[in-house]
């Protein structure tokens, strides 16, 4: 169990191995008695038998001994909970604990549960191997950042009016000029709007109407009335909410929108968390759905930008798209839904291949609505490259450069 | 499921290679485990890298019934788990009224339709499929949560239905939307990656054993390339296999031009995707052919 016994001796990569697609070599000779015992950590070399497992050897205990794992994994973002631990640990019950390969895949599939998490799993893993798990860290809630000072509605009549021709302007001031105590105020406005989209026809049925008959409630009913046919009972179909993706573009030509734009995906995550995906576009796709599931918004805010890399970054918008439309929209995502893009257009690859995936989204979406914030300047006229190229393929353009603008964007989505 | 021949992950590989599947290490190890620990195996990956066919597999190695549930928008419980005879009850009704002397009600199990996910349980051993859960709504999901947590049924009217040994279960997703969190605590998680190009050359000579080695390793080779160039739907293992055999049907021994622009309908399904291989790896790979 000393941690420094698991450093001492050499032992196989198996990380190597599995990514790198071709087979990993398994244990390459025993390095003495005291083998590397990853799992167990056998200092005694006595040859731990295989069959028993880690539960087997006295005084190990393989949940301990994981959760320096899971701990790791963790850190790294990847929802290794205690049911999974203990998962874990009866899993390298089956397996054969000096080999390494075994114990990466058993506790890969134990302990991840989507591709996002392999990539992380594979370096903790590989971290774990080689150094002693750190010291437990008190993990210190971050707490909610309450609301200072009185709240509306304190102060006397005056005031109050004051007050609201102050909001009535700037809800369609541009969130890039604004002071920092007026972006607070916009963004307890945006955090108010409840952006959802209308629904669609579902495949289930519900009583009521008067078209088609309820062959099973009828039955039933017949049943109950010992075979006579007593009512006659009526279905319909069900709606159920469209699925809304809004990709918000976070480059460096945004950066005065992304922070609003998120809180508005924020709001629509909200609203309605499993209708709804959010990610962010810039050099590279990156889903923030999860991370904007917590309530407060400056939580989920500082989860999402924790989760993207490429925060005011190069535009690469035509890639992006493709990467959300090949990993997220082909399989379903895209299908049927209404997708929000919020970007500028500016493109620094090859328009054409934005076109390109321009079309391919309208061609699998229920409708593509384009925000850009400079429409709402007076002038505007779509004249960057992108945007130029995926004008044919959107459905609506509307501004979103203020506080007004997304709320009429709620107003059109609403429609949609 | 008493498997005493299974004994470790390499004894299960090669079971599965007996019966033409080819696992690499992480698949077998998902296996074993899913096998070994009674635990529901979650499988995701790009289309076609054989998700269904592992289950297939592992029931024709267990000698167990193969169940698979298609899942689709608006599934429930009455086309998942069971329903009544509604016309059967009736005419029992009816006859009972007759004065024939049955007395048994009308919630008896001869009434009772048994749909994929109650046949599992009663024909055991089985493997269940649950295929595209990721297509069911997500209040199924919940109600699916009940069943693989207890391996049991229950109809109000009837009992609770428990089998001796518990099915194995496969789900597949293709990953639409996420899962709930508390059905996929309950699996073993696996990505089933597209195969290395050694296994994906034995995989097509195993499926078509009448196509020649060279073909093979050139389909094999090519498929790879096409999954590189960033395709609208990158060919699976399926495709590859297809593919193979068409080449097999028209006669061609080995890959060139006439023989793969013929055949590439089998592989790629996409006009776009068909344009950008024929323009970009098609040259490349002939050339080096």
């Amino acid at each position: 169990m000393d941690p420094a016994d698991r450093t001492g001796s050499p032992r196989p990569d198996p990380v190597a191995g599995p990514a790198g697609g071709a087979g990993p070599d398994p244990v390459v000779g025993p390095a003495g008695s005291a083998g590397p015992d990853p799992v167990a950590g056998s200092a005694g070399g006595a040859g731990p038998d295989p069959v028993a497992g880690p539960t087997g050897s006295a005084g190990v205990d393989p949940v301990a001994e994981l959760t320096g794992l899971a701990r790791m994994l963790r850190e790294r973002g990847v929802a290794a909970d205690a049911s999974r631990l203990v998962a874990a640990a009866g899993a390298l019950e089956h397996v054969d604990p000096l080999d390494p390969v075994q114990v990466y895949w058993s506790t890969r599939v134990t302990l991840c549960s989507e591709p996002d998490d392999l990539p992380r799993f594979d370096e903790a893993f590989a971290a774990w191997l080689v150094s002693p798990p750190p010291a437990p860290v008190q993990e210190v809630p971050v707490p909610a950042e309450a609301p200072t000072g009185p709240g509306p509605g304190t102060g006397t009549g005056a005031v109050e009016r004051v007050a609201a021709t102050a909001v009535e302007t700037l809800r369609t001031r541009d969130v890039a000029d604004l002071s920092a105590a007026e972006r607070d105020e916009v963004r307890r406005l945006i955090a108010l709007l409840a952006p959802i989209v209308g629904t669609r026809r579902s495949m289930r049925h519900r009583p009521g109407g008067r078209a088609g008959l309820d062959p099973a409630r009828t039955l039933r009913a017949m049943l109950r009335a010992g075979g006579e046919p007593a009512v006659l009972a009526h279905r319909r179909r069900r709606t159920t909410p469209r699925r809304l993706v809004l990709l918000v573009d976070v480059s460096g030509s945004m950066s005065p929108y992304a922070d609003s734009l998120l809180r508005f995906a924020h709001a629509a995550v909200r609203v309605r968390p499993l209708a709804t995906e959010a990610f962010t576009v810039g050099t590279r796709l990156t889903r923030v759905t999860r991370a904007l599931r917590l309530r407060d918004p400056e939580a989920a805010l500082r989860a999402a930008a924790a989760t993207v890399p490429d925060w005011s970054g190069g535009t690469r918008l035509g890639e992006s798209l493709r990467a959300f439309l090949d990993l997220w929209g082909q399989r379903g995502a895209a299908r049927g839904a209404v997708v929000v893009i919020f970007s500028d257009g500016w493109e620094r690859g090859g328009a054409d291949l934005l076109g390109e995936q321009a079309a391919r989204l309208r061609r699998l979406a229920h409708a593509v609505i384009w925000v850009n914030p400079h429409k709402g300047k007076d002038g505007f006229e779509p004249e960057t490259a992108g945007m130029r190229a995926a004008l044919p393929h959107v459905d609506t353009l509307v501004a979103g450069h203020s506080a007004a603008a997304l709320t009429d964007l709620v107003a059109v989505l609403h429609r949609a | 499921m008493t498997l005493p021949e299974l004994a470790d992950i390499p004894a299960l590989a090669a079971a599965l290679d007996a019966v033409g599947y080819l696992p690499d290490e992480g698949v077998a190890t998902a296996a074993y485990l899913a096998i070994r620990m009674r635990r529901p195996l979650l499988l995701e990956g790009d289309p076609g890298v054989g998700k269904t066919a592992l289950a297939r597999a592992l029931a024709a190695l267990t000698g167990a019934t193969f169940v698979r549930l298609s899942c689709y928008e608006g599934i429930d419980a009455s086309q998942a788990l069971y329903d009544w005879d509604f016309p059967r009850q009736l005419l029992h009704l009816r006859s009972a009224e007759g004065g024939t002397g049955d007395e048994t009600g009308v919630y008896d199990r001869r009434f009772l339709v048994a749909r994929p996910i109650l046949r599992a349980l009663e024909q055991s051993p089985a493997v269940l499929l649950i295929d595209e859960i990721d297509r069911a709504d997500d209040e199924f999901e919940a109600f699916l949560l009940e069943v693989l947590a207890d391996n049991a049924v229950t109809i109000p009217e009837l009992g609770t239905i428990r089998p001796e040994s518990p099915p194995i279960v496969v789900l597949t997703s293709n990953r639409t939307r996420e899962l709930h969190d508390a059905l996929k605590r309950r699996c073993l998680y696996h990505w089933v990656a597209h195969p290395e190009l050694e296994r994906e050359v034995e995989i097509i000579r195993r499926h078509l054993p009448s196509v020649a080695a060279g073909l093979a390793q050139q389909v094999a080779a090519a498929v790879r390339e096409m999954r590189a160039a960033g395709l609208v739907k990158p060919p699976g293992i399926a495709e590859s296999i297809d593919w193979a055999d068409a080449l097999g049907i028209i006669g061609a021994r080995e890959l060139d031009g006439p023989a793969a622009r013929a055949t590439l309908g089998a592989v790629l399904k996409y006009r776009e995707d068909q344009e950008l291989v024929e323009r970009e790896v098609l040259p490349g790979l002939l050339a080096r052919a």
